[in-house]
């Protein structure tokens, strides 16, 4: 091959197949330039950022492009073999379904969050400029974390989003509770992120690699010897990586940072920080833990390689295989006929399991279970003694970030054997942090609007807010038993979902099964605090030093709140095209 | 013929959640508009139920027909095998009865209510939504949703409108039922990934020549586009993937003519033994029956009149529906092995109840433990599965265990919410419970004191009264059972005799009232005669002509006995056969054959697991 040849699939895999999958990112990059050099002139000073971040995301959202990607007919134990995953970038990217809901869950994020903070006042026009490039320089970084195939990527991505969280942490200026969490989330970050840069490391020493795919290859075939003797290091390696997933995800026992910078920094950036950067961080563990543990088999490979048509995708071919768009296996593919159906059939049947890749997977399964588990009930236990709403929804979200984790274990799990129903899992998880948005987005955009209204963040001060803000204390109690699990509300349909795969196969997967009685006796528990707080607000009465809110629902914010809790509301009678979409997210996964 | 029946079983069940949009938009300063509103809303609902109850065309409800009636499936979420299937048959439907009957009358005894109006009367229609729905939902997915939605109301009525504790009592209700939901769902999943429509269509007459055409494929009222899907799955000659249901019909069938749900779980009992049990807590915490009953005592005595009359008169019955429709049926091998335990735990439910209510001091308390006692024959009626005649397994005896218990949960509902409404009516005069303080108010309040009579007999199980049916059905059907546990639940009557009795002889009998507010015993209100009279008056019904229930439930009992019935002769007592022969066999056991003969262990996550399946 000549150098010429290469220069050549260089720029055409860059323009062709790279820049299109990357092109809602660009535009992230173009319209937070484009508010840095509006500031410039004099003139440009008096102009409030949020005109230029609202078209800027709006536009990115349209290059997403989910309804091209997402909204078709999904059959999971038969994917179609449209949907392809492509990786970008020389494979440092992918760019799949699973990206696409992702990024539009970010970016549809980015678009309410921008209407909530022009709604709640905070940042002022003076701050608008910083404050909401760091928002969508952030919302960047996790759009790279939800489509990192490389662990350089992982680092790079984690870090473009944790610094400008840090920065939006301290955002209250002049508020020693706010710069106190600025530092905290800094220097914890920043700890993390070197553990995990020293687990890279070690892995990139024992695999030779950092390319996710290319890793579990070399898992895969590796010798049993050697991976007996690089098994320390792997170990080690892994569970160091997971210290930096597990800082983003906030989960026990790094989750210390969390209630403190949620309490210190402004609702707003909690929302953003418990909504966008969880909804990030849970893709990247996904990502990660399925590049692991996914090899496709050889045999898959070469057939994928002669197989795939697209002429534009050619230059690709003559490339390690593993990174040429990945499709059906003759095997699984559907016979016109059959009927579809699920997986315990479709499974792939290469008698020779390898071992490298089980132990693996029983690695991974275990480690992300125990950090489910415990985070989960962690979390609704501390969440009992808060007197700050803040708090408490810290609390809540790192109990969440439990039960998410849940269905990324079964998806490891259960990937060799049954395909099917580790899509399933993760639409479930997809689905989970579709909800999850308008969960957490409602309750702090009513947090912020109290706050604005009544200067207390203290769920004492909520004392009888029926009374007077009736409609804004239904539409917090949707949301909050929402986040508790009942029925007919979104929450429950999310976490029906999110169980279910733990119920598949009790005997073959006990610790999913100890998973779902864990999350289980977790809702139950979850009941206490977050009744109090609806308690709070419609059984107690008002406290004598309140200050007298009403709030109604026909104002800016109320029609905001309202909004907002509408979707929670009608996801959980009728969810079925969302599960559609969340289940197409996952289509393009193990096929 | 359908569409009838989707448009008015679906009326039925939201109406009064369209009644709760409605009364949201009515003024508040007109809680009296709210009140008639929602009361007009009750009344339309039952005026359907009642029609039909009226003999007719379809989808009027057939008498003697024992399968399910006006049953329609349509989409709602299928993507996750979830349909909006409901449908009824005549024990749900004499529960629907009574569910639309009690609301009416308890919206009736709301009148006394001032506080926040509008938010009760909205919070009680959507109480009522959950009800209706869970008697009719016959989709395990919307059963349980139907389940849940009664939860918050619930919370809410006892937790505003509630007495002093309210807010303890409240908690706790929340918490025992939720636990309850949450073993149920987790029992729900397993369920549902363990069952396999193609399975159960190779011994269904959905495919021609099969060799046990028992289960008849149309009864299971399956969504069309999945009986061809199915259909086209059978007939395709190659393995297909198992197509998982939450049909409860469907389920029923698979637990007794296929082996889907009999695979080992943990010790080396079954996944239907297991889900037995998960569910059967789950009901057994809404029975209520002792241990889980704590929660109970304290709601009641704290609810407002109303609500206790709900409490009583619907809620409970769920348990009992439940274990009806959904534990037996669905896990049959494991009802049948656990007979014994679930006897001897509503036997103990009963003494437990009634000397329990024999100690109480407060009113509403002894009310409330007396349910206790009284929900114990219906588990106790459920339960006596394998009643023998002689050496002889005898369904006969179970059908009348079961017609008794069902009868019982109706006729529980009638007296029960009637004593809460009479305890009701004394405490809004003189706003106190304590039994001490009592008597004499026969003096004051005759008219009171009569319907309270014919009531407080009706629980006590007196002959020409309704309570009395269901319970002599019981203790008879038990007696071929276990004749100890005949002779304990027969005698239990003499406990309820010594507390009601005694009650009477403290609240209503006796020279004059001595206790506070004396001068507040004003004689019965027109609203609260209209209230109480006709719950005197179907107590005194059912108790002379029990044929006007047993002619809308019998049928469909003896169907559901029957078809265990089958089962158990067919399947179980062979079973049972060969694994006494194996046992017989085994003995003195190798060592070496039992290490042959065990099932390999499954490694998972580096622990040995030793319950890996068993080769069927």
């Amino acid at each position: 091959m000549n150098f010429d040849t290469l220069i050549n699939n260089l720029l055409r895999d860059t323009l062709d197949t790279s820049l299109p999958g990357f092109m809602p990112e660009l535009l992230l990059c173009v319209t937070i330039v484009v508010m840095l050099l509006v500031r410039l002139p004099r003139f440009g000073r008096r102009f409030n950022s949020f005109f230029i971040a609202l078209p800027g995301t709006l536009i990115a959202l349209y290059f997403a492009a989910p309804w091209r990607y997402l909204f078709h007919d999904v059959d999971l134990a038969f994917p179609s073999d449209a949907v392809l995953s492509t990786p970008i970038f020389d494979g440092l990217l992918v760019f799949d379904t699973l990206t696409v809901y992702f990024r539009t869950v970010l970016l549809v994020f980015a678009i309410l969050f921008l209407f909530f903070t022009w709604l709640s006042g905070i940042p002022d026009r003076e701050d608008s400029p910083d404050f909401y490039t760091l928002i969508l320089g952030g919302t960047l970084g996790m759009c790279i974390m939800a489509s990192a195939n490389h662990l350089f990527m992982v680092f790079l991505g984690v870090e473009m989003a944790s610094v400008p969280s840090y920065a939006l942490a301290g955002m209250l200026k002049g508020r020693a509770k706010s710069s106190e969490a600025a530092l905290k989330y800094s220097v914890y970050g920043a700890g993390t992120a070197g553990v995990m840069l020293y687990g890279i490391s070690l892995l990139a020493g024992a695999l030779g690699t950092l390319h996710l795919p290319t890793m579990a290859q070399q898992l895969a075939h590796m010798p049993a010897d050697m991976f007996a003797e690089r098994q320390t290091v792997l170990l080690l390696g892994g569970l160091m990586l997971m210290v930096g997933l597990a800082f983003k995800l906030s989960a026990v026992p790094f989750h210390f940072w969390c209630p403190d910078v949620f309490e210190g920094a402004s609702a707003e950036v909690n929302a953003f920080l418990s909504v966008a950067s969880k909804a990030a961080a849970l893709a990247l563990l996904l990502r990660v833990a399925i590049g692991f543990s996914y090899a496709p088999e050889p045999e898959a490979r070469e057939l994928a390689a002669i197989s795939v048509g697209p002429a534009s995708r050619a230059g690709l071919e003559h490339r390690t295989v593993h990174k040429t768009p990945i499709v059906l296996t003759a095997h699984e593919k559907p016979q016109p006929a059959s009927k579809p159906g699920a997986a315990r059939l479709a499974a792939p049947t290469n008698p020779d399991v390898n071992t490298n890749l089980a132990k693996t997977r029983h690695y991974i399964v275990g480690l992300i279970a125990l950090l489910a588990a415990i985070t989960c009930t962690f979390g609704n236990l501390a969440a009992y003694g808060q007197t700050n709403i803040k708090r408490l929804l810290a609390y809540s979200t790192i109990a969440h970030a439990g039960y998410m984790m849940m269905p990324v274990a079964a998806a490891v799990a259960v990937m060799d054997d049954n395909p099917a129903l580790a899509r399933q899992a993760i639409g479930a998880l997809c689905f989970y942090v579709g909800v999850y948005l308008f969960m957490n987005l409602g309750a702090f955009a009513i947090v912020a609007f109290l706050r604005n209204a009544m200067r207390t963040e203290e769920i004492a001060a909520y004392g009888g807010l029926i009374r007077r803000s009736p409609g804004l204390v239904i539409c917090l109690s949707i949301i909050l038993v929402s986040l508790l699990g009942l029925p007919p509300l979104a929450g429950f349909a999310a976490k029906f979902l999110a169980f279910a795969p733990l119920a598949a196969d009790p005997n073959r997967y006990p610790v999913l099964f100890t998973l779902l009685v864990i999350g289980g006796i977790n809702t139950v528990i979850s009941l206490f605090y977050y009744l109090r707080v609806v308690k709070v607000m419609a059984l107690d009465p008002e406290p004598d030093d309140h200050v007298p809110v009403s709030f109604s629902l026909t104002s800016p914010e109320g029609v905001f709140v309202a909004l907002i809790s509408i979707p929670v509301l009608v996801l959980g009678v009728w969810w079925d095209p969302l599960n559609r979409w969340a289940q197409a997210a996952a289509e393009s996964l193990f096929s | 013929m359908q569409s009838q029946a989707v448009l008015l079983l679906s009326l039925i069940v939201f109406l009064p959640a369209l009644g709760a949009l409605i009364v949201a938009f009515l003024p508040k300063e007109r809680p009296d508009v709210i009140k008639w509103v929602s009361l007009v809303v009750t009344l339309i609902v039952f005026v359907l139920t009642v029609i039909l109850a009226i003999p007719g065309e379809n989808p009027r409800f057939q008498l003697g027909v024992g399968q399910m009636q006006d049953a329609f499936s349509l989409d709602w979420i299928p993507s996750f095998n979830i349909y909006y299937f409901m449908g009824m048959d005549g024990i749900s439907f004499a529960l629907l009865l009574l569910t639309s009957f009690s609301t009416v009358l308890a919206m009736g005894a709301s009148w006394p209510i001032d506080k926040h109006v509008k938010a009760y009367c909205i919070l009680f229609l959507l109480l009522e939504t959950g009800m209706l729905g869970v008697f009719l939902s016959l989709d395990f997915f919307l059963f349980y949703v139907f389940w849940e939605v009664m939860l918050l109301p619930m919370y809410f009525l006892i937790g505003v409108w509630g007495g002093p504790r309210r807010e303890y009592a409240a908690i706790k209700f929340f918490l025992y039922t939720l636990l309850g939901s949450v073993l149920m769902l987790i029992a729900i999943l397993m369920l549902y990934f363990n069952s396999d429509l193609v399975t159960l269509a190779k011994s269904s007459d959905l495919v021609a020549g099969a060799e046990n055409p028992a289960v008849k494929w149309s009864e299971m009222h399956l969504h069309p586009r999945i009986t061809e899907e199915v259909r086209t799955a059978v007939t395709g000659n190659q393995d297909v993937p198992p197509m998982h249901t939450f049909n409860i019909l469907a389920l029923a069938q698979m637990g007794q003519h296929t082996n889907l749900f009999d695979e080992p779980l943990l010790f080396g009992l079954t996944l239907q033994w297991w889900a037995f049990v998960l569910l059967f807590i789950g009901f057994a915490i809404k029975v209520p029956i002792v241990p889980v009953h704590t929660w109970l005592p304290d709601a009641h005595v704290e609810a407002p009149t109303p609500i206790s009359m709900i409490l009583a008169g619907v809620l409970l019955k769920m348990g009992g529906y439940g274990i009806i429709r959904i534990c037996y049926p669905i896990c049959p091998d494991a009802g049948y092995d656990l007979a014994w335990v679930v006897c001897l735990i509503g036997v103990v439910s009963m003494i437990y109840g009634a000397f329990a209510a024999l100690a109480q001091k407060d009113f509403k308390r002894l009310v409330a433990y007396s349910s206790v006692s009284h929900m114990g024959y219906v588990v106790l009626g459920i339960g006596v599965w394998s009643a023998v005649a002689g050496n002889q397994f005898n369904s006969d005896y179970w059908a009348m265990g079961m017609t008794g218990a069902v009868f019982q949960m109706l006729a529980h509902g009638i007296s029960s919410a009637g004593m809460f409404f009479m305890v009701g009516v004394v405490y809004e005069r003189v706003h106190h419970r304590n039994l001490d303080q009592f008597g004499g108010l026969f003096g004051r309040m005759p008219v009171y004191s009569g319907l309270a009579f014919g009531i407080f007999f009706a629980g006590l199980g007196l002959p020409g009264l309704c309570g009395f049916i269901g319970e002599v059905f019981v203790t008879l059907s038990v007696w071929s059972f276990s004749k100890t546990l005949a002779v304990i639940s027969a005698g239990t009557v003499i406990l309820t005799a010594g507390y009601i009795l005694w009650t009477l002889q403290r609240v209503y009998l006796g020279p004059e009232y001595k206790g506070p507010h004396g001068d507040h015993l004003y004689p019965l209100k027109p609203r609260e005669l209209a209230i109480a009279a006709p719950l005197l008056f179907f107590a005194i019904l059912f108790g002379v002509y029990p044929q006007a229930i047993f002619n809308y439930v019998t049928p469909s009992v003896e169907r559901n006995v029957k078809q265990l019935a089958r089962w158990t002769e067919d399947v179980k007592e062979p079973r049972t056969e060969r694994a006494k022969e194996q046992t017989a066999m085994q003995q003195p056991p190798k060592v070496t054959a039992v290490l042959d003969q065990q099932p390999p262990a499954v490694k998972y996550w580096g622990v040995d697991w030793p319950l890996s399946r068993l080769p069927r």
